[in-house]
């Protein structure tokens, strides 16, 4: 089985964000992480190799190859190197100039065409950036490749050619299966991502990892970017603070104090 | 007169309440069709006449609850070939979103997620980076496509005689996923996280113990949130996780208790209009969001204000 796993280097999520003047997150002034999202669904792949595996381990003699696919800056090259570090057999970059200020169209447009040029036959994917936190893009993926679609999966398992998730949605506890091809997002509660390890980290010097520009995957610049998004912000403000609230020490009070400032808001 | 389509939203055969909202978003751009694709349709549609709505599409032949997502999204995509709307409006659930995100694919249309006002032109009001910014956008290609948030907007309530059609779609595989077992979640007597007014939500400071933040919810008609801390400890489902990989909740009135305020739990409330934090310790982050915090035992603090607004209620 061939797996390709999405991951996103996003700003790290403690860091203060801020909108540049063309109506972009400004991302050169914040620090860059993976995705924290997106490691459990590295750490879905490799335990799902490990457990069809001969060897019980990922890479090769495992029959199974994972591949992590990502679009973005060439910076986006140290999250793909902390999942090849983390197990993973080889990285894709899809990087352009002419990708910068792509919408959740067009990102899963650029990785639907890496996807069906590696003949992947499972896609693994977070449930959500935590920059743009849109949740979109596994959807948009299952979409644009006809593949089944089993998103916010608290479990995974493979049978054969069939993948089993169960989910908790609004309706419940589901459990959901279908053939392969499919996209599978994971939430956080599915596994413990692991560290790298010293040895995984040497390893993954030598892993290949690709760049591509956007004629490599055969997609049109025009088809993609600011200029070909299909939505546009008008304007951004940064919302005033909240004033600094009350804050009071409870000496016995505490709670008739708050009480008063409910009723003083007429929220009671 | 322009048309816009919203989604009817519901869960096991109830209307949910973002769907009057919907409904109320769409008046301010034009007449409303609302769309069901389920198959409790028979029970749903009489709970439309409370809404503004003009009109109600029923999508038959598919069984959309079996498929999940990628058959709704088909079968809305065919309504909207068919009747060209100026736009669709979905509730901004993971369901909705999925939704929205394979029918713009499907329809070659720009999408927005997560608004929470939207005004006559279509021009959208969305609150990012933690309601740090306030971001104003509209779609510029195809049909626009927005989910919202739920309670955004007061909806608007009353009667109205829509008038109904059944619209019969195909079911084209688009989605080869099938749900093949499903325990229904508990309904409890409290109002849906989504759609409170008032919540209070108890985190790793209840220690377990979530007797103090029931009883002050009660008291309030509020529903009941808990942090990751809480959920992780079995101490509360997970379905009533608020925060980034829970539910992202914006009730009038937010109460944490015991809730430390990491950026992953904020990510979830911090859009609520008033908050309030209990907390013993004096440097919790959760206090630098709060409009009103106390420092101190929640054991001691939550049974005094659920006295005074029992008091209250007389
Ligand atoms: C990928 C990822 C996703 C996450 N998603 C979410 C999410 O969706 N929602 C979420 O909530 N978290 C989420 N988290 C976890 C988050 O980072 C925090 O760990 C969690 O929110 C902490 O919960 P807490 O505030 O209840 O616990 P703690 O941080 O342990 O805080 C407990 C607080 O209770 C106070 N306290 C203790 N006893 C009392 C008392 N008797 N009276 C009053 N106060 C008391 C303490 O002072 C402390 O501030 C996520 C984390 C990750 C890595
Ligand atoms: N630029 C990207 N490159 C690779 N994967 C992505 C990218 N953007 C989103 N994804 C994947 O899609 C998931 C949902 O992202 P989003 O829809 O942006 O919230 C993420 O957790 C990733 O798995």
């Amino acid at each position: 089985m061939k797996i390709a796993v999405c991951i996103k280097q996003v700003p790290d999520s403690w860091a203060q964000k801020t909108m540049g003047s063309d109506g972009r997150l400004d991302r050169a002034s914040v620090d860059a992480v993976l995705n924290d999202l997106d490691e459990y669904a590295i750490e879905s792949a490799l335990k799902l190799v490990e457990a069809n595996s001969p060897t019980g381990e990922a890479g090769e003699g495992s029959g199974h190859s994972i591949t992590v696919i990502s679009m973005g800056p060439e910076r986006a090259t140290e999250a793909l190197r902390k999942a090849l570090s983390m197990g993973v057999d080889d990285a894709i970059l899809i990087s352009d100039e002419a990708l910068a200020g792509s919408d959740a169209l067009a990102t899963s447009k650029v990785l639907a065409t890496a996807i069906t040029a590696g003949g992947f036959d499972l896609v693994i994917c977070g449930t959500e950036s935590t920059d743009a936190r849109m949740s979109v893009v596994p959807a948009m993926l299952a979409e644009r490749l006809s593949f089944a679609q089993l998103t916010f999966a608290a479990s995974i398992s493979l049978e054969g050619s069939t993948v089993k998730i169960s989910r908790q949605t609004e309706f419940g506890v589901e459990e959901m299966s279908a053939q392969l091809p499919a996209v599978v997002s994971v939430v956080e509660k599915i596994n413990e991502p692991r560290y790298p390890s010293f040895k995984g980290i040497m390893a993954s010097k030598k892993k290949p990892l690709v760049i591509k520009s956007l004629a490599e995957v055969d997609i049109a610049a025009a088809d993609v970017g600011s200029s070909a998004a299909w939505s546009c912000v008008k304007d951004s403000l940064p919302r005033p603070p909240r004033g600094a609230g009350i804050k009071v020490t409870d000496n016995g009070d505490g709670g008739s104090q708050l009480a008063a400032f409910l009723a003083e808001r007429k929220l009671i | 007169m322009s048309e816009v389509i919203i989604l009817v939203d519901s869960v096991a055969g109830k209307v949910s309440k973002a769907t009057a909202e919907l409904a109320t978003f769409g008046k301010k751009v034009g007449s409303v069709t609302a769309v069901i694709c389920s198959s409790d349709s028979a029970a749903l549609l009489p709970q439309l006449s409370t809404m503004a709505i003009d009109k109600v599409i029923t999508c038959t032949g598919v069984d959309f609850e079996k498929h999940s997502t990628g058959a709704t999204a088909a079968a809305l995509a065919e309504v909207v070939n068919s009747i060209k709307p100026s736009a669709v409006l979905i509730a901004s659930t993971a369901r909705g979103k999925e939704i929205a995100g394979r029918l713009a694919v499907r329809c070659e249309s720009g999408i927005i997620t997560d608004a929470i006002d939207l005004d006559a032109d279509l021009i959208t009001t969305q609150s990012v980076f933690g309601g740090s910014t306030t971001v104003h956008s509209s779609v510029t290609h195809g049909t626009p496509i927005i989910t919202i948030r739920g309670n955004s907007i007061e909806a608007i309530v009353g009667s109205s005689t829509p008038t109904h059609e059944d619209f019969p779609v195909s079911y084209d595989g688009a989605d080869k996923a099938v749900v093949s077992s499903l325990a229904p979640a508990v309904k409890g007597g409290r109002p849906e996280l989504t759609e409170a007014s008032i919540i209070v939500s108890g985190g790793k400071g209840t220690d377990g113990n979530f007797a103090p933040v029931e009883s002050l919810a009660d008291a309030l008609g509020a529903a009941v949130g808990a942090s990751r801390a809480a959920t992780d400890a079995g101490w509360y489902p997970h379905s009533f996780q608020v925060g980034q990989t829970g539910k992202t909740v914006s009730p009038q009135l937010y109460i944490a208790a015991g809730i430390s305020g990491a950026i992953q739990h904020r990510a979830g409330m911090q859009t609520s209009k008033t908050i309030v934090a209990v907390n013993k310790d004096a440097d919790a982050p959760i206090f630098d969001v709060a409009d009103f915090g106390v420092i101190g035992d929640l054991f001691a603090v939550l049974p005094q204000v659920t006295e005074a607004v029992t008091a209250k209620k007389g």
